[in-house]
């Protein structure tokens, strides 16, 4: 039985987005409620696979869902796709945050037809990028990602939005192209594109340096995660994208560079990784604390959460280059946990700016008074995010340094794990003053008229809060998928 | 026998015919629309034709002048399909001629005659008298608009085209002297027999393998023969720009990548020390090309370095080609494909850009801020052909990028690929700021920016194949590497 369910996941946004482009002169309305029926019917069909997929131990180190067809002949690649423990919740992760996006986005007025078009076409290669297991497939859906974002910052966006989209624009060329000169090296090496074949074969080459090619290979994903000093694109893109670009951008986008890492590189070339692990550990030692310490300093309210998420993307690089089974699936649930987070808390600033026209943290106070709903929500959000137990956040971060903790692979674990742990009391430090700043102190009477969230704004940051709790008491109807994906991965560096 | 020999050139004939019948009927018909339509058919006729000799793979016609082999076909094809696109995207841009129009449509069919003879020629002499042929047509045609910089432009081509005319006659007769023949086959036989290793040690063969690449040079804009592209582009007409970006520049790459493989490419010395002059040549042109786009403020000229930059991608595969000891078809395919490619989406590019300045007369890129309010359809148009010169899916431009850097890094020219895909994060630059100042800001004026129904066929038919190729490039692929089959090799 093939139902090819993967293909209908990433392609129902796109043939949304053509019944979208042909209808003549849309209104508003129509455009939002087509964007919505086909995000959720990817969203519905991504859950039904995710129940149909086989936990069974013979399945591990398997793909699920596999299609494959021959795509270009002359240079071997196929449209090749399948999802494996590692894949599958992000590919959750992504058609759920495409459903909210398009909610998020429900009053959204400036040239909405196109609007609802770039969102789910970010959405398709997002997903495209996860579900890939041939490399051209992969490089292809990588670099369309690229143009809805553009677009999406540069017209919707505030601020500096142009410039933004443009630092946006290359530094992600930038590091895509180098990803091609990799992508084309291994193919010289190895003659194939396939994923699967590529994971545990032992590469050998006179024709480049393995090192040369790791880091080839992973300077586009370290600028996506992103890592500390590639970072810099990341608090403008994100303080100047519109609400749901922000949310996606956290949510999902970040999220293909620690998957790109653990797929690509540490797969295919685990010797290497182990090799340059203790590097890779303190530029994610530091980008946890600097970007803690930075956010603590921030006035404008998404560019704190822009800043948060540098901080939280480094437990990602730590967990995956402490090279360990536990550290693995830690990483992977904290890209999951860090999606739901920070995507919640992109949206809840997206509300209170639309509510009350400004995102500094000194023009805000008391709201707590004036819009009892969303402080509830946001206050959630906020206690997810600095690790409360009992959220998903807490599961992540506690499974992420147990792992890195016990690792024995790379020397000196425990010193890298001890210092990242003190992120988590800064986090907790900025998010109860930011918490605190806005919501709670003196009310002020010129937000006395703002409302509270409407019901649609209810439905998205409530189905939020409902994945954040859910996963936080029962972990296990990730983790179990998890243990599954990185089983293989782990036994390939030999832990 | 001659005459039993007169059907391999058919095409080109019934084209010739066809540009003769213009020129009569523009001197009795009132109604000019019949002209363009007359030209369409002539070059439909011709690649009718030309179809129709696709069986007679790899053989020589007229004592060993012409080949007709499947690469040449092939581009046969590309030249008329282009021309099509160019007549269509002309026909109301021949109104700013008041007079001649009759005779601008036959001299654009006698340079594609030109120039279909260039691609199929397999004897130096032939090579150079169809390379007047279409250069001559050419000069004419970029000066048409007779104004200032159009006639400007024109001179400039004229003067630096005859340069580099003769430093290839020159490099032309220095080979001559050396082999003793003027036929690619019969030079290619004289390498393989040769008492010669290393082009070093024979001051003859390395003068006569330089000038030829730098007589080409010209004709394909490599750094450092570039410096006509920007003026010409920007003072000629632009359907002529558009037609001497693409059809002009694919038969330059055609011959070149003919000369190269089947008289010098063998033996093995003689085809790895041409790689590295063109792989460093390579290097520069993408280099120059891009970077000096990056400060451009006409459109047409910002397309000027743009060509030149694509230029010096084809050429890492000319480079990779010349690096390969055998089974270089992938790689020749490669450079197939890329022309391809590249020729829908730079005739794509300036069909929107000719629609545009019909109406707003206008090529500075200021003035095309915000044109995605002003016609939503030319600028969406633009930017898909700006998505896929940057090298972006889901467009050609990024299958074909990957298909040539590939041969490249198998090649073990890894280097030049990673100054190749440097330059394509530049391009992106250049690039995105025209797609951003027409999505972006204000327009000057409300007024809508239409244009007629031949442009918007011809644009459609070059958006639908772009993004058709960056989806399932397989046909493509297929039919390029059909038309790698080249005669004498």
């Amino acid at each position: 039985m093939n139902l090819n369910l993967l293909s209908w996941i990433i392609f129902l946004p796109i043939i949304g987005i053509i019944v979208i482009a042909v209808l003549p002169k849309p209104g508003q309305k129509t455009v939002k409620w087509i964007a919505l029926s086909f995000a959720l019917a990817s969203f519905l069909i991504s859950i039904a696979m995710f129940w149909m997929f086989d936990r069974s131990g013979s399945a591990i180190g398997h793909m699920q869902f596999e299609e494959k067809i021959a795509w270009i002949p002359a240079i071997n690649a196929y449209y090749h796709l399948g999802v494996d423990g590692l894949s599958i919740p992000l590919v959750i992760l992504m058609t759920f945050l495409g459903v909210v996006s398009v909610l998020v986005s429900w009053k959204i007025q400036l040239r909405p037809k196109e609007y609802f078009i770039w969102i789910l076409l970010l959405e398709s290669s997002i997903l495209g990028v996860f579900c890939s297991l041939d490399l051209v497939l992969f490089f292809l859906f990588w670099e369309l990602e690229l143009i809805p974002m553009y677009f999406l910052i540069s017209i919707w966006g505030s601020g500096r939005k142009e410039y933004a989209a443009n630092k946006y624009l290359i530094y992600t060329l930038v590091g895509s192209s180098f990803m091609l000169a990799g992508i084309l090296s291994t193919y010289f090496i190895t003659h194939t594109f396939d994923l699967t074949a590529l994971a545990g074969i032992s590469i050998t080459s006179s024709f480049i340096p393995l090192t040369v090619l790791f880091f080839l290979l992973i300077v586009g994903f370290a600028i996506k995660l992103p890592v500390f000093p590639l970072h810099t694109w990341l608090p403008d893109a994100h303080t100047n994208a519109p609400t749901a670009a922000s949310v996606i951008l956290a949510g999902a986008l970040l999220k293909m560079g620690g998957y790109g890492m653990i797929r690509l590189c540490v797969s295919m070339l685990p010797q290497i990784a182990v090799q340059y692990a203790p590097v890779m550990c303190t530029l994610a030692v530091i980008g946890v604390v600097y970007g803690a310490a930075v956010t603590m300093r921030q006035t404008d309210l998404k560019r704190l959460i822009a800043y948060s998420s540098v901080s939280h993307m480094g437990y990602v690089l730590l967990g995956i280059f402490a090279l360990n089974q536990v550290s693995l699936a830690g990483a992977s649930l904290q890209m999951f946990s860090h999606g739901v987070i920070t995507g919640l808390l992109f949206a809840m600033v997206g509300l209170v700016y639309d509510k009350t026209h400004t995102r500094d943290l000194n023009n805000l106070s008391g709201l707590a008074r004036q819009m009892p709903i969303i402080v509830v929500v946001f206050s959630i959000a906020g206690l997810a995010s600095l690790g409360l137990p009992g959220t998903v956040g807490f599961i992540a971060e506690f499974i992420t340094f147990a792992g890195s903790f016990a690792s024995i692979t790379i020397a000196g674990m425990k010193i890298f794990t001890l210092i990242a742990v003190t992120g988590v009391v800064v986090t907790a430090g900025y998010m109860l003053w930011m918490l605190q700043r806005v919501f709670y102190g003196y009310p002020l009477d010129k937000y006395n008229g703002v409302k509270d969230a409407d019901a649609v704004e209810m439905i998205s940051t409530f189905s939020f809060v409902a994945v954040i709790m859910a996963v936080g008491i029962y972990p296990a109807v990730l983790t179990n998928v998890i243990n599954m994906g990185v089983a293989p991965i782990a036994r390939l560096i030999g832990m | 026998m001659l005459i039993d020999e007169m059907k391999y050139i058919t095409p080109e004939i019934s084209l010739l015919c066809f540009a003769l019948l213009i020129v009569v009927v523009d001197l009795f018909v009132t109604r000019k629309g019949v002209l363009p339509i007359l030209s369409v058919i002539g070059a439909l006729v011709a690649a009718f034709f030309t179809v129709g000799l696709w069986g007679n793979g790899g053989i020589s016609a007229f004592n060993n002048m012409i080949a007709i082999d499947q690469f040449g076909l092939f581009f046969k094809l590309l030249i008329l399909a282009s021309l099509v696109l160019v007549v269509m995207a002309s026909n109301k841009y021949v109104l700013k001629f008041e007079k001649f129009q009759g005779e601008y449509y036959a001299v654009l069919m006698l340079s594609a005659i030109g120039l279909m003879l260039l691609v199929s020629a397999v004897n130096l002499i032939t090579i150079y008298v169809s390379l007047e042929l279409s250069s001559i047509s050419l000069y004419a045609l970029v000066s048409f608009l007779k104004d200032k910089t159009s006639s400007e432009a024109g001179l400039k081509y004229l003067i630096l085209g005859a340069v580099a005319s003769a430093i290839l006659l020159y490099g032309m007769a220095l080979t001559f002297g050396l082999t003793g023949s003027t036929g690619l086959t019969a030079i290619a036989d004289y390498f393989r027999t040769s008492p010669v290793v290393g082009a070093v040690s024979s001051p003859l063969l390395l003068t006569g393998l330089v000038l030829i690449i730098a007589g080409f040079g010209f004709k394909i804009a490599s750094v450092p023969f570039q410096l006509w592209v920007p003026d010409v582009y920007e003072g000629a007409p632009t359907p002529i720009t558009a037609y001497l970006s693409v059809a002009s520049k694919a038969a330059g790459f055609a011959v070149i990548t003919r000369i190269l493989m089947t008289a010098f490419g063998q033996p093995d010395w003689l085809h790895a020390e041409w790689a590295i002059i063109i792989a460093v040549l390579a290097a520069l042109t993408m280099t120059v090309g891009n970077v000096t786009a990056l400060v451009q403020t006409n459109i047409k000229r910002l397309f000027g370095y743009s060509s030149i930059a694509q230029a010096g991608y084809l050429m890492v595969g000319l480079a990779a080609m010349g690096m390969a000891m055998e089974g270089n078809a992938d790689i020749r395919s490669g450079i197939i494909f890329f022309l391809f490619s590249y020729a829908l989406t730079n005739l794509g590019a300036f069909i929107a850009i000719i629609a545009i300045s019909n109406k707003i007369n206008s090529d500075q890129i200021a003035d095309y801020t915000g044109m995605g309010k002003r016609s939503p359809l030319l600028a969406g148009a633009l930017t898909l052909f700006l998505v896929s010169l940057t090298g972006l899916p889901p467009t050609a431009g990024l299958i074909a990028k990957i298909y040539i850097f590939n041969g490249a890094v198998d090649q073990g020219l890894l280097w030049l690929v990673v100054i190749a895909v440097i330059n394509s994060v530049i391009s992106a630059f250049y690039y995105f700021r025209v797609v951003k100042i027409m999505w972006m800001g204000e327009p000057a004026s409300q007024d809508k920016v239409t244009s007629s129904w031949p442009e918007w066929t011809a644009l459609a038919v070059c958006c639908v194949m772009v993004v058709v190729i960056g989806v399932a490039p397989g046909a493509f692929v297929g039919l390029t590497q059909a038309a790698v089959k080249m005669f004498g090799i």
